[in-house]
């Protein structure tokens, strides 16, 4: 695996489609992460009340988990989590091969909305970073 | 796989402390935890099933300071080293930048240091790493039971068991009492980020 150099025009592009595709949507918290469980970006109103370090090693452990599952009974991949709760819901998606998508959002905001744009989001990361599937 | 951010000039490094159940990985964070001040050290993390294993991982972040202008934060990662969570080992492993290989001194754990080792070469491969060429240290923990009368290890036999092939630094530690835990991060958070900045900062 090799490592990750960000640069700032990177960065803000990224954080520019977060904010504009979900941010706006009303979505609370959006972190793009990597497999190491990484920040990579971060975007939303509750970051300063989340432990988004914490936060980005369990979702990352939590996909590679579940990845090894899939495997285990013949799947390839699950390239999307979902976990709902009373009041948030969180929503994990894969951004290419490596990078995860984790998205917090309340019962005012559709999971069908989010998972829209996150799929807009996550295809334009992926040309962003240079990791566009052929 | 470390991640470099040129733009808030930090660099995030991932050290891995290995080694067999019960060797003190989890002590070593815990005592790291503790003696640390709140400036330095982010929150702690543990997953650990009733009684004290570690069933996923721990992990402690850490913000090392400055070096060439750069913030350097460490993630120190550990891993369940019972024999049966190899799937999780494996998991926690990836985009690792450097390990303290962690063994135990007590003499019924010699078999458990080896296999355990091999288990990490093995991990490392599976990611296209190669044990000698990433950071790796050796801490020999629980040193404070050699003058016990539990049969334990000489530092003879463990260099004879695990450091033949590495010829790596190690450390003697009694991770319950803070000995040598401090020199073993030192050490390997000081071949980390030199491993990590050689890569992308230097020569550049
Ligand atoms: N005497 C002595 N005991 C130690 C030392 N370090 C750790 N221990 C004890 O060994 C036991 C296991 O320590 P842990 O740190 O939980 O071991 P671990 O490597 O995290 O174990 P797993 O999570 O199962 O992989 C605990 O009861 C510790 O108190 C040491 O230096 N000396
Ligand atoms: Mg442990």
């Amino acid at each position: 695996m090799s490592d990750l150099v960000l640069t700032a025009p990177i960065l803000e592009e990224t954080r520019q489609h977060i904010e504009k595709q979900l941010v706006e949507a009303g979505v609370h918290t959006v972190l793009l992460i990597d497999e190491a469980g990484n920040v990579i970006a971060s975007s939303g109103r509750d970051l300063d009340k989340l432990d988004t370090t914490a936060l980005a090693a369990l979702a990352a452990a939590n996909f590679g988990a579940t990845a090894q599952i899939a495997k285990l009974i013949g799947e390839d991949d699950f390239s999307l989590l979902f976990h709902k709760g009373k009041r948030d819901s969180i929503h994990f998606s894969k951004v290419g091969d490596k990078f995860i998508l984790v998205t917090v959002f309340g019962d005012d905001v559709s999971l069908g909305l989010v998972r829209l744009r996150v799929a807009e989001v996550a295809k334009t990361i992926e040309k962003v970073f240079g990791i566009e599937k052929v | 796989m470390a991640l470099i951010d040129l733009s808030r000039r930090e660099i995030h490094c991932k050290i891995v402390y290995y080694g067999p159940g019960r060797c003190g990985k989890t002590t070593n964070l815990i005592y790291i935890y503790n003696a640390m001040g709140d400036k330095t050290r982010g929150k702690m993390l543990t997953i650990e099933t009733k009684g004290d294993r570690t069933l996923f991982f721990d992990l402690l972040p850490l913000n090392l300071g400055k070096v060439k202008g750069f913030d350097i934060r460490i993630q120190l990662y550990t891993v369940p080293g019972q024999t049966i969570y190899e799937a999780t080992r494996k998991l926690v492993l990836k985009g690792v930048d450097g390990i303290v290989f962690v063994a135990d001194s007590l003499k019924v754990r010699q078999t458990k240091n080896k296999e355990s080792l091999e288990d990490l070469k093995k991990n490392l491969q599976a990611y296209a790493l190669d044990i000698m060429e990433i950071p790796v240290i050796l801490q020999y923990n629980k040193r404070d039971l050699v003058n016990s009368p539990i049969p334990t290890l000489t530092i003879d036999e463990l260099q004879q068991d695990l450091n033949q092939e590495l010829q790596t630094t190690y450390f003697e530690a009694a991770a319950v009492k803070g000995i040598g835990v401090f020199e073993t991060l030192k050490e390997i958070s000081k071949r980390t980020v030199r491993y990590v900045a050689q890569k992308h900062l230097l020569g550049k």
